[in-house]
């Protein structure tokens, strides 16, 4: 009983440490546990596994050899494969990588700075209609962004700037759930007393906004912009009811047009595959790099 | 106390204004929450507001011609648009087909995500850092990508598991939504999680302690204790998965190369687009201003239901 409580208080007062409760569960509870998540990493993991595989095979060894392993000439078939992606129809697929990341890297590093001034403006001032604007960004929040795909298109068509970069670029700039979490976290994490102090020291409101808050509100400021480059990238309505031009393609809108002719030129299914493996990269790159920032962010939205 | 006489008053010897004013707010922080707000403001109205009253006004618009050959004219029609989206099987069709997916898809892959979560913040596992990073993965592979990627895997000719897909035909008519319920799950549930899991590690581990002192066992805690903490994020999950479920277009739209068991109006977006590429645009636009009603109040409705179980 006393070594009981003795251990609660130990891990009680140093949470971080190694769990001491440790051998009171039994290995059947911890093999089923292993398990469970064995099993899913299996299913989480073997399409990835099996995109890497195939993008080292040539057309036909896709369907004639081991699905899900390697064949001998695997690495020399990669760069030959990377080489035909990366050529083919005059280069197009790297221009598609290309818009991507204008679209989705310039998009959610400018979409973030606008979401993050307004949901601290929201958050650190007091003003008449503050409420009455939160409510409508929340609305906004829990409007479909595939409900304002066609009435976009049917405004840029009456400007005509449909077809253009534009037509992409400037919807996807805006996100109400981005300042719902800027307020919540600039709420949370920039003290009013800063501010205040930063006044008397004789800062402008916008240098403070700039170089105390941002800084303050970093971790959720990654996270806004995770989620924004994600849905940008994700997004596939808008460039496909806005876009005919292919250079104009972002990447997905692009393997998606090429995944739709596989039945009339057959080639372009080993170059779908390579293009899909290409795809993920930068995004599960970004994710790995921004990982001590998302981990601990993504959770802020459900704080009430 | 001190603060905020200080604010108040210290700036209007400095800049010789002739009133002192006894608001919280000076002209100054006045014209910042101008420019912080504005941005936003400006693009809000110009890419969500404008567009749904636009929607809205198609929506109310029809298309007249004099005699046959006459140049077409848009004229306001009420709400004949709408008479004919209530009459539009086809798209009442995708709304239960997506309603379906949502109360099958949703609690499963919400399930799995509170399982895995849990799981992860037990002391059961080792490894969590490589769980955590392989079952989020997904995540980062957009709707079209998985949806050709499943799609090679579920193909018959294709696929590395023939064994099963030459006896199951997943792109079948009767099983291809559940195959894209699997897409869908398996993007989402890491995601999920993460964010179940992060506001698991937000409680305080004192709480634990108090109720296994008490002779909790691991199961009681987590049922009596972290999943009633972690309500709001499961919450919060739940309003995204309906949204995203009413949504679906990505990876149905991508599958129909793969079957022909897809419609062109299998889900309402589908739907929406087929139409707006007829082209009808106010029929469409009906289409979506149904859709997007029909989004807002499920979500709310369900946010409201939810909120009164827990205060309860």
């Amino acid at each position: 009983m006393s070594a009981a409580t003795a251990t609660a208080a130990k891990s009680a007062s140093a949470p971080g440490a190694a769990n001491p409760r440790g051998p009171r569960h039994s290995i059947m509870s911890r093999s089923a546990a292993m398990l469970i998540m064995g099993v899913f990493t299996l299913y989480f993991l073997t399409p990835i596994w099996w995109l890497l595989v195939s993008s080292t095979k040539t057309g036909g060894q896709i369907t004639g050899t081991a699905p899900l392993w390697f064949t001998l000439e695997s690495v020399p078939t990669f760069l030959a494969n990377l080489g035909n992606l990366f050529t083919y129809s005059d280069g197009v697929f790297g221009r598609w990588l290309l818009n991507s990341a204008l679209y989705a890297g310039l998009g959610a590093l400018l979409g973030t700075v606008i979401a993050a001034m307004c949901g601290y403006a929201l958050a650190k001032y007091e003003f008449r209609g503050r409420e009455a604007i939160f409510n409508i960004v929340l609305s906004g929040v829990l409007v479909p962004a595939t409900a304002l795909a066609l009435p976009l298109f049917l405004i840029f068509s009456e400007v005509k700037l449909t077809n253009t970069l534009w037509a992409v670029f400037l919807p996807s700039l805006v996100s109400p759930f981005g300042v719902y979490l800027a307020r919540i976290y600039a709420a949370a994490s920039v003290p009013t007393e800063l501010l205040e102090a930063a006044r008397l020291d004789g800062s402008s409101e916008v240098r403070t906004f700039f170089t105390v808050s941002t800084r303050l509100m970093a971790p959720a400021l990654v996270t806004i912009f995770l989620f924004q480059f994600v849905a940008i990238w994700n997004n596939f309505f808008l460039p496909l009811i806005m876009l005919r031009d292919q250079v104009l393609f972002p990447v997905t809108l692009g393997l998606y047009a090429w995944n739709s002719q596989i039945s009339q030129i057959p080639e372009l299914r080993v170059l779908v595959i390579v293009g899909a493996l290409v795809s993920i990269l930068p995004l599960i790159g970004t994710f790995l790099a921004l990982q001590r920032f998302w981990s601990s962010g993504l959770g802020a939205g459900s704080v009430k | 106390m001190m603060k905020v006489t200080r604010s108040t008053t210290a700036p209007a010897p400095a800049l010789g204004a002739p009133k002192t004013r006894k608001a919280k707010t000076t002209g100054a922080q006045r014209r910042a929450v101008f420019l912080f707000v504005a941005p936003f403001g400006v693009l809000f109205l110009a890419f969500y507001a404008v567009p749904i009253i636009f929607a809205v006004v198609q929506s109310l618009l029809t298309v007249e011609r004099k005699g046959t050959f006459g140049p077409p004219r848009q004229v306001f029609g009420g709400f004949v648009q709408y008479q004919q989206v209530f009459q539009n099987t086809e798209f009442w069709e995708s709304v239960g087909r997506v309603l379906l997916f949502g109360a099958v898809q949703v609690p499963v892959m919400l399930g799995l995500a509170l399982l895995f979560a849990l799981l992860l913040d037990s002391p059961l596992l080792r490894g969590k850092k490589f769980f955590r990073l392989a079952f989020f993965a997904p995540y980062a592979v957009p709707g079209v990508i998985a949806a050709i990627m499943w799609g090679f895997l579920y193909s018959p000719s294709l696929s590395p598991f023939d064994a099963v897909t030459s006896e199951v035909n997943f792109l079948s008519a009767e099983l291809v939504l559940w195959a894209i319920a699997n897409i869908v799950t398996w993007v989402y549930v890491g995601y999920n999680m993460l964010i179940i899991y992060s506001s698991l590690l937000a409680i305080p581990t004192e709480i634990y302690e108090a109720a296994r002192l008490d002779g909790a066992s691991n199961l009681q805690i987590a049922w009596r204790i972290k999943i009633p903490l972690v309500v709001p994020a499961i919450i919060l999950t739940g309003v995204f998965s309906i949204i995203g479920t009413l949504q679906l277009l990505a990876e149905p739209q991508t599958l129909r190369s793969f079957s022909s068991a897809i419609s062109s109006t299998f889900t309402p977006n589908l739907a929406v687009y087929t139409t707006a590429s007829v082209p009808n645009y106010n029929l469409a636009a009906a289409f979506s201003v149904v859709l997007a009603l029909a989004t807002f109040v499920l979500s709310f409705v369900f946010l409201k239901a939810t909120q009164r179980k827990v205060s309860q």
